[in-house]
């Protein structure tokens, strides 16, 4: 089963940076994550829609309820889900956008965390239907070319140890910046508290948003 | 070329057209599958044609994989190891990438002889053995340019990822001799570089996976989908030991997306499209369970009947003069006891496991520290042998140990599910059943009695240790538990480094229903606090300077004595501090590596503490990513803190009282202090890094506490010790 690939199927374990590089002349992986991804304009591997109108006109809701209108990373998008479901399952299991992570379903540890019209959201205790018709962005959609300035800063400091937080930690970290530009180490508590890092990389992850200040100051 | 290279050889090529840890497709939503104008990409890469080892593989397009044998969860290894093979390489380190190993036996540990993480053994382990690796490609590299261009290869060099002629200025890429080095015999034990001519180790190097943990590429476990997968929550007993008497399903099956509930030995499990209907569908069934021995265990109990052996001496662990009559000489004695609680471990990605099982076979994708293990144990579940069952590791999201369980207890129960479920399953551990599922750091209590003499010297010690064994009934046994006593009980007590001329360190090991396990520094994580933090009142107790009585005492060890002058020195001990703050100082030799650390924390007169500062030595022997070793120590410690300071698993009427992160607390950011972290310099082989920063946090912040209080911390956590002025 696993030895013939599905088309748009994901690298794994090889080298996810390799086969991401490899998969679209623009930089973009041919996954899941890029159809949704506006920025892909390579014309072979450009995706017509993210929305394929044969596949959702021939059914009717299992659910009872009318379809959700959802904006992900810019592509609008019409589902098929329990509209109480929380807006991370979707992402994770419906959209295949697993850069947001799950961590405790109860809006206790950031890892969930995207931008819901721009504000910091727990992804885990948000239902669906309440996301309907607003802007939501992932870790995917922040800049899977690692453009962003936090994910320069990021990179530049080291700061992941295990990593698995640090998708709600950089999502966090990018209203904060985009609401103040120069954040203090208080500032920076402030705003990170609601999110954990097991591994304690605390302390790099203030450098980082130091630095990714900087970086965005200096370009601006 | 002998038979082993052949068949190594070929263990790669079919591995990789099979997918063997190399490369899969994952599930793709429908609604992605059905965009015809998607196009299908070649997923096949070109199969390095030089494997001239289990570790190294090289492509025509100079790309230099290094096949990691250690699970990464966040200590560096995919890193730190690929390092070692591009150094005696020559590589060049922007063309090296890494790739996790598949379960062989060439991937075992070279001491504990299976293909597992933990002991922060890693890089100690395979210091000789990866730049082994590296220096033999070199050489077969080096071979097929001498071919090539006819000359002798001693004439030659490697230099960042050319073969160069300096004779003639000819240069070949690694790429380019790829498949001529592939017909070179592999020669044996070459000659390793003098450590002065090492270019890359010992440089502080960016973590090779950092790229893919800001952007959302980075698969853990949770991550993994495949085709036709049904996502599984599993309702276990809540009390250890608990049995399924009876249930009803029929609200769980009427939940939208719930397929099937089935009873497996470990409880009911709910299989469904998703996770949410899983919970949905969980949360509905009604189970009748007997709760069987352990229905009546509580913390309180249990600390009753530790403080009541604790008061006997226990199996002799170790016995140094004669501690009885140095007490009954002494001229002061004090006696204390130190009580530490279970600890979850809390990765922040909550356990998973993905099967796949057919008839003939089983493939299993699960943050694992314990391939070898697993493996043994999904075959015995399966019906299957051990070969007939494939491990992929993807990253792990924190593993702390609880990802290396001898029991393999949730790698077991997803075959079950998978079994029952007769399809793909990928069994989902939420927060809750993660800090309830047991496999705890033990609880302990501690009791001390030190003799000092008339100068306020130590001249008697005794501890007595309480606590359950994590190695009874392992497959360690044999080795780690010597009459009676298993050694990880006592490690970091009867290896005391201070020189006290009388002492006896004994165990008493009761047997309770909790399940237990290794948790980032094993017992050292509770020995480490409970010696350090009573050495400083021995300090005390005979008027001298905790500082000063560490350092004489240390006298015939003189790298943790460097180590304790350094971290003294850079946490300014002696300085003067404002009323209310204090400095708190301890050491402790674990994994092999010495680590020393000054807190600096202030109570204030509502009894709330505040870690403000953490100054940390380590000699760790000979480094290979300096920025690694620092991030370890800076983590380690932050990780210590949450110990220290918050969390704690307490048991009622045989349930675990904890649930999520409300209740089991975290280190948060605004909690967290400012770390430096100072290196010594050491030529030694290198040591452990991951876990030996953890045990000496307690106890410098405790000591730190007297120090700003007067109030000594003889429980953890300390959040639960009321420190009101």
């Amino acid at each position: 089963m696993l030895a013939t690939p599905l088309p748009g199927g994901l690298f794994f374990g090889l080298d996810p940076g390799a086969a991401r590089k490899a998969a679209c002349p623009c930089g973009y992986p041919t996954a899941p994550a890029a159809l949704i991804v506006p920025s892909c304009t390579s014309s072979k591997q450009k995706i017509s829609s993210a929305q394929p109108k044969s596949f959702y006109e021939s059914r009717f809701s299992i659910y009872d309820t009318p379809m959700i209108n959802l904006k992900v990373n810019g592509k609008q998008l019409n589902l098929d889900v329990d509209p109480d479901t929380p807006l991370l399952w979707v992402l994770r299991e419906t959209l295949a956008l697993t850069g947001t992570k799950y961590g405790c379903g109860m809006a206790l540890c950031g890892a969930c965390t995207v931008h819901l019209n721009g504000e910091a959201i727990r992804s885990c205790v948000k239902r669906v239907a309440d996301a309907a018709g607003k802007e939501i962005t992932t870790i995917e959609g922040l800049a899977l070319d690692l453009s962003h300035p936090l994910q320069k800063a990021w990179i530049e400091v080291d700061v992941p140890q295990c990593g698995y937080c640090q998708s709600g930690q950089i999502m966090s970290a990018a209203v904060l910046l985009s609401e103040n530009p120069a954040p203090t180490d208080n500032d920076i508590d402030e705003a990170m508290t609601g999110n954990i890092c097991r591994c304690g990389t605390y302390s790099r992850v203030r450098q980082a948003i130091h630095r990714a200040a900087e970086m965005k100051r200096s370009t601006t | 070329m002998s038979a082993t290279e052949m068949k190594r050889r070929d263990f790669f090529k079919t591995g990789a057209a099979l997918g063997g840890g190399l490369l899969l497709s994952l599930y793709i939503p429908e609604w992605v599958l059905a965009d015809s104008v998607h196009e299908a990409t070649p997923l096949t890469p070109s199969i390095p044609p030089f494997a001239p080892n289990a570790f190294v593989r090289i492509g025509t397009d100079n790309i230099v994989t290094v096949i990691v044998n250690k699970s990464e969860m966040g200590q560096g290894v995919y890193t730190s190891l690929p390092m070692l093979v591009a150094e005696e390489l020559e590589a060049d380190w922007s063309k090296v990438r890494y790739e996790p190993a598949p379960v062989d036996a060439a991937y075992n540990h070279p001491v504990f002889g299976i293909q597992m993480t933990g002991g922060s053994t890693s890089t100690a382990s395979e210091w000789e053995r990866f730049r082994q690796a590296g220096a033999t490609a070199r050489v077969m590299l080096i071979g097929a340019a001498a071919k090539n261009w006819k000359v002798d290869p001693a004439s030659l060099r490697a230099e960042n990822g050319y073969v160069i002629n300096p004779a003639s200025g000819a240069r070949a890429s690694f790429g380019s001799l790829a498949e001529v080095a592939a017909t070179m015999t592999p020669p044996k034990d070459v000659p390793l570089k003098d450590p002065k001519d090492f270019k890359l180790i010992g440089k502080p190097t960016r973590r090779l996976d950092t790229p893919d943990k800001v952007n959302g590429a980075a698969q853990f476990g949770l991550d993994i989908a495949i085709p036709g997968m049904m996502t599984v929550l599993v309702a276990r007993a809540p009390v250890f030991g608990g049995k399924v008497l009876s249930f009803n399903a029929d609200k769980a099956k009427a939940v939208p997306g719930v397929k099937n509930v089935v009873q497996i030995p470990s409880g009911v499990a709910v299989i469904a499209k998703g996770f949410w209907p899983a919970k949905q569908g969980r949360d509905q069934l009604e189970i009748s369970w007997d709760d069987g021995p352990n229905a009546a265990l509580s913390t309180t109990g249990m600390r009753e009947q530790y403080a009541t052996l604790a008061k006997t001496p226990g199996l002799v662990a170790r016995k140094v003069g004669d501690p009885t009559k140095a007490l009954a000489g002494a001229t002061k004695t004090i006696t204390a006891e130190y009580e530490m609680p279970y600890l979850a471990h809390a990765a922040m990605e909550p356990l998973n496991c993905v099967v796949d099982l057919r008839s003939d076979r089983c493939e299993i994708w699960t943050g694992t520290q314990f391939q070898t293990g697993d493996r043994a144990a999904a075959a015995a579940a399966a019906g299957l042998k051990p070969e007939q069952v494939t491990i992929h590791t993807p990253l792990l999201g924190g593993g702390f140990g609880r990802r290396a369980n001898p029991a393999s207890d949730f790698v077991i129960e997803a075959v079950q599910v998978a079994k029952a479920a007769k399809a793909p399953v990928k069994v989902v551990w939420t927060r809750e059943d993660d800090t309830r599922g047991g496999w705890y750091r033990p609880m302990w209590s501690d009791r001390f009695t030190g003799g000092i003499d008339e100068k306020g010297n130590p001249v008697a010690w005794t501890h007595t240790i309480v606590g359950q064994s994590i190695i009874a009934g392992t497959p360690f046994e044999g080795f780690l538990i010597k009459d009676g006593i298993d050694g990880t009980s006592v490690e970091g007590a009867a290896d005391l480094l201070y020189g006290i001329p009388n002492l006896q360190v004994d165990l008493h090991t009761p047997k309770i229903g909790v399940p237990v396990l290794w948790w980032r520094s094993v017992g050292h994580s509770h020995n480490g606090f409970a010696v350090e933090a009573f050495f400083d009142e021995l300090a005390h107790a005979g008027g001298k300077d905790p500082y000063e009585l560490r350092r004489t005492l240390l006298a015939d060890q003189p790298r943790m004595r460097v180590v304790l002058e350094l971290a003294a020195q850079k946490g300014d001990w002696g300085k003067r501090l404002p009323a209310g703050r204090g400095r708190g100082i301890a050491t402790h030799f674990s994994f092999s590596s010495y680590v020393a650390q000054v807190a600096e924390v202030s109570v204030d007169k509502q009894g709330a503490v505040r870690v403000h500062r953490m100054v940390c030595a380590v000699d760790c022997g000979r480094v290979v990513n300096p920025d690694t070793v620092k991030a370890q120590m800076e983590g380690g410690i932050n990780f210590g803190l949450t110990a220290a300071l918050k969390s704690e698993i307490t048991l009622d009427r045989g349930r675990v009282q904890q649930r999520n992160f409300h209740d089991y607390q975290m280190l948060r950011i605004n909690e967290a202090p400012e770390i430096e972290v100072y290196i010594v310099p050491s030529t030694e082989k290198p040591t452990g890094v991951g876990e030996p920063s953890v045990p000496p946090v307690a106890p410098a912040v405790a000591n730190a506490i007297f120090a700003a209080s007067g109030k000594r911390i003889r429980k953890l956590p300390i959040l639960k010790v009321d420190l009101r002025g």
